[in-house]
């Protein structure tokens, strides 16, 4: 007895999927199975699954040597999702399931019990299938909703081994059973959050508007209790909604992440806040086995708050300058080398000093302290933070016009078309992304209306650097105000808010 | 002598009947050295031929395949060449397996591997 099955599933490196074909040879011998191709433990572990699995179904395993390849073999497999195709592949080769047609991609975990159970990381590995020309795909009943969001894939759901071989098929009869669940969507923390919410602190609103409009970064400065995280938690609110790309890209680093995305894309902005004892490998990503997108990554077309920022560690804060610069973050390890999108916006926020007391006259740290706090964050990351307000204590009872989310993402909306408008054929969307130089050369201002900045470059109040940056903000601005260039009054406000830090 | 034993012994002899149904022929049954044991030493042709023997009284434990391990191939191995020291052989060598299963029926079901690895 002989016999040879084979079997289409795909392996992930971060975003990207790579068809892997799967082939048993089952021989004659003694009893004996090899897993050759790279496989990590939990595909070596495949294994037992696959075999109870089978024994589940009624149906004999091969019982001599059987090998099974996984293709191409150089490529290190990681993960429970090719428990399905390996285990069709042995049903084939033990010629209870029909040859494979070379159209269909199959992924699931196996129980012990033959039931499909749904994996991290469905939606990436659908669209991959999608990419790598399968017209079928074959997912556990409780991620259809999940695969589904791939356009021009058929997907068809099996709550067991046996349905997913009838399915392809082998003349079974399976008993109905009970499909494992997906896990329930992450809640989101930041759903229904309106900006009329926040009371007083004017200029941080503001501030926060222009970020929206032009994709700044942007750093709060101000006392506990202030309202700094009130306000970022509304910046996704007033962004512009996610358009099918990047909302189907959104889920996708979010199923990577093991959190399965709603039925329905999401097409409000992600909105990820680490806390401060984060580590690299959390900020970025990475792992062991598979690797797995970090905060940053997660936050791709939406924002990454750092509350405390000052508090996270300098390495840890460094390691954002990548993605900052290219979008992107590439994360290399011994199984191999996966790519991340990562282009988020940048919401940092701070105490004045340590006390974070500093400006309302009771602080108690040694102004060396407060050069050291604020140390941390200088340099080349701060150097591409556009924005950096002030938000103070509101005094009680204080009130005053207080503009709703809905307002502000309409004025957002009105300013980004006006930028794209101008940037068009340029492949920026929004004038936080323009380089200093192609702003003086394509959009020179006039000499009358660069003086206030120039002023400020002399006095060291400003760099040259922080003058392009005063000066995109400045385009912003006149943006939201729907006027074709700054003005004066822009070019004011865009010196006032870089103005952040104290000392 | 203990079931499990006369078992084994019963299940050799069958083994045995079947190689030579087979038309193999035997050369040496149960040689034993300090190292251990092989069951069948038989001649199929010009090729010499270790047979482990593994039988089972029913499949509630698994096929009698199952229990010979890598392992016991490797000392199967060892074994072998500890044969070959007393009594050389010129010509191609193969090691087989004969698991047999007895049924209470008093059936008796004998599977022959050539050449296991």
């Amino acid at each position: 007895m002989s016999g040879f099955g084979r079997a289409a599933c795909i392996a992930l490196q971060g975003l990207t999927g790579i068809g892997v074909q799967i082939e048993v040879h089952a021989a004659s011998g003694l009893p004996a199975v090899f897993i050759v191709g790279l496989p990590d433990q939990a595909v070596r572990q495949a294994q037992h699954r696959t075999w109870s699995a089978i024994a589940r179904m009624g149906v004999t395993a091969p019982s001599g040597r059987v090998v099974i390849n996984l293709t191409p073999a150089s490529l290190p497999k990681a993960g429970t999702h090719f428990d399905l195709a390996m285990a069709i592949a042995v049903l084939r080769a033990a010629g209870v399931v029909p040859a494979d047609d070379g159209e269909t991609a199959l992924v699931g975990e196996l129980g012990l019990d033959g039931r499909l159970r749904p994996v991290a990381g469905t939606l990436p590995l659908a669209r991959a299938a999608a990419e790598a020309g399968f017209a079928r795909i074959v997912v556990p009943s409780g991620s259809v909703g999940e695969a589904s969001l791939v356009a021009g894939l058929r997907v068809l759901g099996a709550p067991s081994l046996a349905h997913a071989a009838a399915l392809l098929g082998a003349e079974l009869d399976p008993e109905p059973v009970d499909p494992v669940p997906a896990p329930p969507p992450a809640p989101r923390t930041h759903a229904d959050l309106d900006l009329a919410d926040v009371v007083g602190n004017r200029d941080a609103v503001e501030a926060l508007e222009i970020a929206a409009a032009g994709a700044h970064h942007l750093l709060m400065v101000g006392p506990p209790g202030a309202g700094k995280t009130m306000l970022a938690m509304r910046l996704p609110g007033i962004l512009p909604a996610l358009d099918a790309d990047a909302a189907l890209e959104v889920a996708s680093l979010r199923s990577l992440a093991g959190e399965p995305p709603p039925s329905t894309l999401d097409v409000l902005p992600p909105f990820e806040h680490p806390h401060h004892s984060a580590t690299a490998v959390s900020l970025i990503g990475g792992g062991s086995g598979t690797i797995r997108p970090g905060a940053a990554a997660r936050a791709t077309h939406g924002v990454l708050f750092l509350d405390e920022a000052p508090e996270f560690p300098r390495a840890v804060l460094d390691m954002l300058r990548q993605p900052l610069e290219s979008g992107t973050i590439t994360i290399h390890r011994a199984v191999g080398v996966a790519t991340f999108p990562a282009r988020f916006q940048l919401l940092l926020a701070a105490n004045p000093c340590p006390c974070g007391l500093f400006g309302s006259g009771e602080c108690t740290c040694a102004p060396q302290a407060r050069r050291r706090y604020f140390g941390r964050l200088s340099g080349p990351l701060l150097d591409r933070v556009d924005l950096q307000v002030r938000v103070d204590r509101v005094a009680p009872g204080a009130v005053g016009e207080r503009r709703t989310t809905a307002e502000a993402s309409a004025r957002v909306a009105a300013a980004r078309a006006r930028a794209a408008h101008r940037l068009a054929g340029t492949g920026w969307a929004a004038m936080g992304h323009v380089p200093g130089p192609w702003l003086r050369r394509h959009l020179p201002l006039e000499a009358a209306l660069l003086e206030p900045l120039e002023r400020a470059v002399e006095r060291g109040a400003l760099t040259m650097r922080g003058m392009d940056r005063a000066i995109r903000v400045a385009w912003t601005a006149a943006d939201l105000d729907g006027i074709a260039a700054p003005t004066r009054t822009h070019i004011g406000r865009a010196l006032a808010l870089r103005k952040g830090i104290p000392a | 002598m203990r079931a499990k034993d006369q078992l084994g012994l019963d299940g050799e002899a069958v083994a045995s009947v079947h190689l030579e149904r087979a038309g193999m022929r035997i050369v040496e049954r149960r040689w034993r050295c300090a190292y251990g044991e092989l069951d069948i030493v038989a001649l199929d042709g010009e090729t010499l031929v270790f047979v482990e023997v593994k039988t089972r009284r029913g499949l509630a434990y698994g096929h009698p395949f199952e229990a010979i391990t890598p392992a016991k191939v490797r000392r199967l191995r060892t074994l072998a060449g500890l044969w070959l020291q007393e009594r050389p052989h010129r010509g191609p060598i193969r090691m087989d397996a004969v698991g047999i299963v007895a049924a209470r029926s008093g059936e008796w079901r004998v599977e022959h591997l050539r050449g296991i690895r």
